[in-house]
């Protein structure tokens, strides 16, 4: 298995990994969304709290939830290596840089965007991962209610409404760019991941947001 | 219509690889819209050598926009503020009268600079000699199409081949990157039958010989693309990936 190790390890083999993990990691994004969409149906969390009961019960889930801290954890770590080591190859700064004349702010600010998001998913974890697997499940404090309580702070709130713009950005760049990174750049698909892509990181960013915007003002009860 | 134009030109000085370099401003006057920007620093040089200065060292050779010698980073793009041209083909034009231009030299640990403005790009030879040849034997220029090769792919590989070595890829990349280069070389011999035989030894040979010269990974911001003076695309780059994967699972 050296080889396999050797050609992770190249410059091509760290991006494929961060491809990899990233588009396992946009999959978690699709489920979670779809899931937590449950509370606009406005019925007191029942839909929600049963459909989070069900995650925090079923055997293959809890197990692909070890597999998704194995894949967040590769994405994270991968990522701040790629960070450090292709800073390093540029030991003397360019004293102007026009960046806008050739590529996207965002595409250029994945490490920025992705450390955002680190430390917004500790205080996310802290939040509700905490809450429902670490601590014993109060009868009549759902995962719903603990929803309700966390955003009726206004600075929470905000938090995590900058939390999902970062992670729009980090998608816009992340979900294409994860494609070329494997290989898969033609005429015929490209076009069509871009679309799906761009729709992608404003769609789910925005449902999120919605959340802790729509608890705080009382949009559902 | 020729005008002409005055400027300040804050140009990087440095004496040699091991010691710092730091910036001089000069001032140039009567500069000719239709000089080319290489022929406007020909213009400073000679002031400073009617001086006794030592004159700011450059790259360049053919000046017709085909040898990729002349690397200058100009006002924070490679090659100047126009696209798909070198610096020999960035005329004054493109400024204005009373602006001051910044010019630095290619800025990656694996092109050391040499003096001023050059550097040194032996990294991209040695890319090549790792495994951007093929080795058969070609013998007499064979009968037109006696190799069937299809044109598309013929066209594709002809592009990739535009590649001329300048190094704004390089340049233009916040990770010093030199995956548009390393592509378009693989590309031009992976897209043709002759460039078959060798192809898995040679997409993982360049890439081990690119990653060993100290160039950065690929972010996929699309920099390199825009500022290359041939147009070369980033598809290369996906085709470099393919060819270095398959290779990884299917070399023995």
């Amino acid at each position: 298995m050296a080889w396999l190790a050797k050609s992770l390890n190249s410059s091509l083999g760290k991006k494929l990994l961060m491809a990899i993990t990233g588009l396992f990691l946009i999959s978690f994004l699709l489920v979670h969304c779809s899931l937590n969409a449950l509370i606009f149906l406005n019925d007191g969390g029942a839909a929600f709290n049963e459909g989070a009961e069900f995650m925090g019960k079923n055997p293959v889930i809890r197990t692909m939830e070890i597999v998704l801290f194995a894949g967040l954890l590769l994405h994270i770590f991968d990522g701040l290596r790629l960070w450090f080591e292709n800073k390093s190859k540029r030991p003397v700064a360019y004293a102007k840089v026009d960046g806008a004349a050739n590529s996207k702010w965002y595409s250029r600010s994945m490490g920025l965007l992705g450390t955002l998001l680190l430390l917004f998913l500790i205080l996310h974890l802290k939040h509700f991962w905490y809450f429902s697997r670490l601590t014993e499940g109060l009868e009549d404090h759902t995962l719903y209610a603990e929803m309700q309580s966390v955003f009726t702070n206004p600075v929470v709130v905000i938090v995590y409404v900058f939390g999902c713009i970062s992670l729009g950005y980090h998608l816009l760049h992340g979900f294409q760019s994860a494609f070329q990174s494997i290989g898969w750049n033609h005429p015929k698909y490209t076009p069509t991941i871009k679309t799906i892509g761009a729709i992608f990181s404003i769609v789910i960013p925005a449902v999120f947001a919605a959340m802790p915007v729509a608890f705080y003002f009382h949009l559902i009860q | 219509m020729e005008g002409h134009l005055n400027l300040t030109l804050k140009i990087w000085r440095q004496k040699n690889a091991s010691v710092a370099g730091k910036f001089e401003t000069y001032q140039v006057s009567g500069i000719s819209t239709d000089m080319s920007f290489l022929e406007m620093i020909d213009v400073l040089n000679n002031r400073l050598i009617e001086e006794g200065d030592d004159p700011v060292a450059f790259d360049h050779d053919c000046r017709e926009g085909i040898c990729g010698m002349c690397s200058m980073y100009i006002n924070g793009r490679p090659h100047g503020p126009n696209r798909g041209v070198t610096t020999c083909q960035l005329h004054m034009r493109s400024f204005q009268d009373g602006e001051t231009i910044t010019v630095e030299p290619w800025r990656a640990s694996a092109f050391p600079v040499i003096k001023d403005l050059v550097v040194n790009r032996s990294a991209f030879d040695r890319i090549i000699a790792a495994g951007g040849f093929v080795s058969v034997n070609t013998g007499n220029a064979q009968d037109a199409n006696s190799l069937p090769i299809p044109k598309d792919n013929a066209d594709e590989a002809f592009a990739a081949a535009a590649c001329i070595g300048c190094g704004a890829c390089v340049a233009a990349c916040k990770n010093a990157s030199a995956m548009l280069f390393t592509s378009a070389k693989v590309s031009q011999l992976a897209l043709l039958p002759q460039g078959q035989v060798e192809a898995a030894t040679r997409a993982q040979a360049m890439v081990a010989q690119m990653d060993e010269e100290g160039f950065g990974a690929c972010s996929n911001t699309g920099a390199c693309e825009a500022e290359c003076p041939k147009g070369i695309s980033i598809e290369n780059i996906a085709r470099m990936n393919r060819e270095y994967f398959s290779a990884t699972f299917s070399s023995k």
